[in-house]
């Protein structure tokens, strides 16, 4: 029997609602294991943000209209209100943010934030949440950790702030921990340190991580899967190794050939035309019919089905309609009889 | 399309060979101010002797951390800030005796990164477009806004009255081309201009880039973190750390090899794209550090595997690597007469 | 097939995410905003409306406001022949209020107006020039910051003598300090957004690159924050005439009223309140309109 998944998202649809509705997530649907690194990848608008903060209930109720269902370790998310949802919230999961500088509070140092926060979800005194937090600086590889416990956020550098900010989301060592583009702002020469530190981190700690980034290099480097977003859904997910030799979906193809890996000088780029749709209305075909080089007739009329060429695999185009359909949204991992 | 050799400008005089820009020795310091009589405590080190050529035609890539004085040149170039030391040649003029300023902003123009804080949230793109020609006397400053607009792939009857918060990203940063080039510049500096858009749109643009240099005979320095996008659209590469020149050369012959070793950092950071051999070990610990007072000697080596004494105490000079005398490296690694035990060895760096 | 679709793809290179349906200039969008919000409709309409009857003050068929009686003093509201009461000279008060509202709203908004001009044209002096002009301006700003505003408003007054004129001058200096430095912190950031750098860089000189990519970024939030200025410089201007350095009697103006019918108190407090009540919902008013103004203007997208 394989277990049941650590999350398990359902049919979800967001919109907001202001001047304009924005329909920004479209009935996706993702399972995730316990111990699974996933990476979540999509350009600008494409939702993986919003998915993000959807899991943390951090979107502003009033405008925002939620529909399906959202299960953390079996528990329904929405249903979460008061005392149990900031238990939930930085205890089964916790987020690092792009910009450490904004996500952390100024006016504390960071090992006052780092024990307030294991005072919080764990219940132990002062004394105990500084040694907590003393390992966690430790932990994260920051040199001279006595001495950075009683630093400010501002007297460090943007890699410093990043490890604190992992340290402090991890903490709590929650189930689950949500990144959300934490490189994207870092030289390259720190991001790839902490990628690599996210990795060793995650087989220390035995957590499931999503990682959102925008940068399919970035998410080879961490992830074991791959989940494309588009328009506010998963247009494709599989493994890693899958998803960078063997593409399927016409977007994720075009993407892989706009990070311009290995491409020849001076040649002629292939672009994948055009921008994403605005999601004013809800989409009913495939979005990226539009901007698609191979789409069909089919295509324009009614959203594409999830099609599993291969164990693992999901892709939501036509053209592999010759592969059986996957069976009901998307597994984080393959169907392994058992 | 017609072919403009990039050579053959109308206002090309010094030939060819003449690099269209030279910097020679730039220096820009910032004083850092503080306590209570606003004394200059420390410095900032934003650019710190800098030579380099940009030649005609050629496109040349700016590559480097935060803080290594990548965004501080350009402004230097453009005249958005005032040299400390040292001097601009532009086609065998130097600035501010045989050439003035307003006279060299008409054939130098820049593309920030910010595509929204680069354009006035109150004008229309094409006032936008037009404001340059119109401050500068040319002639039909709205027309020539127009057909920039369909040249950057912009229809004007579509965009010309529109407001930039109308527009996405990839369309902003068309409009920011477009006013670039109602100067009729000879050199477009573009900086991170490709860097905050999103990676469809990013080729969309590099595909316009390369054409327009063809068309309007351009000569790009594009400055950028993105060693791919550097490699795919640069002729000469040129690293810089700390405000310093760390290497120069060819843009193969940096990527086959590089001399040196911070070069080859940058390089090894980079995302393997390769599932089965991704990166294990992190090229180099720690942030780059602050250009406030900078380590003397070489700057590199207070992170640098191969450092010994005597990159503490000189600093390396540029000097050819290998046989290609376009190749340059500012390390000791490289020197043979330097000093350091591994010189002139074959190591890669 | 499939090609049948691609050519339709591949056309637009400029993206299909524009499906606004007719682009809208920004002042445009300030109105539409502005006018959804009701409250600050309201007060604008209240505003006008005290405005209009300043103004036409003369064909309203009202009573004479500086005609006393000395048998009708201090009437209640309601009596027949004078709705809102008479003051303590047996004035009509309903005239008196409305020929009040001429002097008062005159003296609380000329001066912001006048100091508008002047601040605006300092403040973005020394925000876009910076260095020692910035330094010469600023600090010669500060120097008045140093009093409280009604404390300096007296003092000018009281050194320039009572009367109209002193009155406006001494309010314009008033209001001039903190303008500039709004406008000057507005300007010094616009100053630093890439759009100047490109101006710059295409060789705009200072004064038309101030013209044309500054003020119309900087007048907006200077103008809002007058705004919210002149129900202050109301209330500066009725304690002036109240004080007895503003308006002199027999003028009608709130202030000066508010002063002589403080005696009456005792007698009859509805209609001493009156002019206290006007000043009241004026600067209510001008403060909730200002407030919609802000929100109106701060269109992000």
């Amino acid at each position: 029997m394989s277990k049941a998944p650590l999350l398990q998202i359902e049919n979800l649809h967001v919109r907001f609602k202001s001047d304009r509705t924005v329909h920004a997530i479209n009935g996706l649907n993702l399972h995730l294991q316990e111990g699974e690194m996933l990476a979540l990848l999509g350009e600008s608008g494409s939702g993986k943000s919003v998915t993000l903060k959807t899991l943390l209930r951090l979107l502003p109720p009033k405008r925002t209209e939620i529909d399906g269902t959202v299960q953390v370790n079996g528990t329904d998310i929405m249903t979460l209100s008061g005392t149990r949802l900031s238990a939930y919230r930085g205890g089964d999961v916790s987020m690092v943010f792009q910009e450490p500088a904004l996500a952390l509070d100024p006016v504390y140092t960071i090992g006052d934030q780092i024990a307030e926060t294991v005072m919080r979800h764990k219940s132990v005194g002062r004394a105990e949440a500084r040694q907590v937090a003393l390992d966690m600086l430790t932990r994260v590889r920051i040199p001279s950790p006595e001495r950075r416990l009683k630093n400010y956020p501002h007297e460090m550098s943007g890699g410093m702030r990043q490890r604190a900010m992992i340290a402090l989301a991890l903490a709590s060592r929650p189930k689950l921990l949500l990144a959300d583009e934490p490189t994207t702002a870092l030289d390259a020469t720190v991001q790839i340190q902490i990628l690599l530190l996210l990795r060793e981190l995650q087989r220390e700690f035995g957590m499931s991580i999503i990682f959102v980034t925008h940068d399919i290099g970035v998410a080879v480097e961490i992830s074991d899967r791959v989940a494309v977003m588009y328009a506010g859904n998963i247009v494709e997910s599989g493994s890693t190794r899958d998803i960078i030799k063997d593409a399927r979906h016409p977007y994720t193809r075009g993407l892989l050939a706009a990070n311009l890996h290995g491409v020849d000088r001076g040649r002629r780029l292939d672009t994948i035309a055009g921008s994403p749709p605005s999601l004013e209305t809800k989409p009913d075909a495939c979005s990226f019919a539009p901007r698609c080089t191979e789409a069909r007739p089919q295509c324009l009329r009614a959203l594409p089905p999830f099609f599993a060429p291969s164990p693992g695999r999901q892709v939501a185009c036509n053209l592999e309609e010759g592969y059986s359909p996957a069976s009901h949204g998307l597994t984080a991992a393959p169907a392994i009889a058992c | 399309m017609s072919k403009t050799d990039a050579l053959s400008h109308e206002a090309d005089r010094g030939g060819p060979r003449q690099p269209l820009i030279l910097a020679r020795n730039l220096k820009k310091h910032f004083p850092v101010r503080s306590g209570l009589f606003n004394r200059q405590t420390a410095t900032v080190h934003a650019v710190d002797d800098l030579s380099f050529e940009v030649r005609k035609g050629e496109t040349l890539g700016i590559v480097g951390e935060s803080g290594c004085g990548k965004s501080t040149t350009a402004r230097l170039l453009i005249g958005l800030m005032e040299l400390d030391d040292g001097s601009i040649i532009f086609d065998g003029d130097i600035l501010g005796s045989d050439i003035s300023l307003k006279d060299m902003r008409r054939s130098v123009q820049m593309v920030f990164q910010d595509s929204y804080a680069s354009l006035n949230p109150r004008l229309t793109i094409s006032d936008t477009i037009a404001f340059g020609p119109k401050v500068q006397g040319l002639s039909d400053p709205k027309d020539r806004a127009r057909h920039l607009m369909a040249r950057v792939g912009l229809d004007p009857n579509r965009f010309a009255h529109r407001y930039p918060h109308e527009l996405s990203g990839g369309q902003r940063q068309r409009v920011n081309i477009a006013r670039a080039l109602a100067m009729s510049p000879r050199l477009v500096i573009l900086d991170e201009a490709v860097s905050a858009l999103d990676k469809s749109v990013e080729a969309q643009v590099l595909n316009l880039l390369t054409d327009l240099r063809v068309e309007f005979g351009l000569t790009y320095i594009f400055i950028s973190h993105d060693l791919n996008v550097v490699r795919y659209i640069s002729d000469r590469v040129l690293v810089m750390y700390l405000g310093e020149v760390v290497e120069i050369g060819p843009v193969d012959a940096i990527y086959a090899k590089q001399a040196h070793p911070y070069t080859a950092s940058l390089f090894a950071a980079m995302p393997s794209m390769d599932p089965d051999n991704r990166t294990q070990e992190p090229p180099l610990a720690g942030d780059p550090p602050n250009p406030i007072d900078p380590p003397p000697g070489c700057r590199f080596h207070t992170r640098c595997r191969f450092a010994e004494h005597v990159c503490r105490d000189k600093r390396p000079a540029l000097a050819a690597f290998g046989d290609d005398p376009d190749h340059l490296a500012a390390c000791h690694l490289r020197d043979p007469s330097s000093g350091h035990s591994l010189a002139g060895k074959e190591i890669a760096a | 097939m499939a090609s049948a679709i691609s050519p339709l793809a591949a056309s637009s290179p400029s993206g299909t995410t524009v499906t606004a349906p007719k682009t809208r200039s920004y002042w445009s969008n300030v109105l539409r905003r502005f006018l959804k919000d009701r409250i600050a409709v309201a007060c604008a309409v209240i505003l006008l409306l005290l405005i209009l009857a300043a103004i036409f003050a003369p064909w309203l068929d009202l009573a004479d406001p500086y005609r006393g009686s000395m048998i009708k003093r201090l009437r209640p509201i309601g009596t027949e022949g004078l709705p809102l009461g008479s003051d303590e000279q047996g004035r009509d008060m309903l005239a008196r209020l409305i020929y009040g509202g001429r002097l008062t709203l005159l003296i609380g908004l000329l001066p912001v107006v006048f100091a508008f001009f002047i601040a605006t044209v300092l403040g973005v002096a020394a925000g876009y020039a910076g260095g020692w002009v910035n330094t010469v301006i600023m600090r010669t700003v500060d120097v008045f910051f140093a009093f409280p505003s009604v404390l300096l408003a007296i003092a000018i007054s009281g050194a320039l003598g009572a009367g109209i004129v002193n009155s406006l001058v001494s309010l314009t200096i008033v209001f001039i300090p903190p303008i500039t430095r709004v406008a000057e912190s507005v300007t010094s950031s616009v100053r630093s957004l890439d759009y100047i750098d490109a101006a710059r860089a295409s060789g705009g000189n200072a004064l038309t690159i101030v013209r044309v990519h500054v003020l119309g970024n900087v007048l907006g939030p200077i103008f809002v924050y007058a705004t919210s200025l002149t129900s202050v410089c109301m209330i500066l201007a009725a304690g002036l005439s109240f004080l007895g350095i503003g308006v002199k009697p027999p003028e009608p103006e709130w202030g000066l009223m508010l002063n002589t019918l403080r005696t009456a108190i005792y007698v009859n407090p509805i209609v001493a309140a009156l002019p206290g009540v006007m000043i009241f919902i004026t600067s209510l008013c001008l403060n909730l309109l200002s407030d919609g103004l802000r929100s109106a203007m701060n269109v992000k997208d």
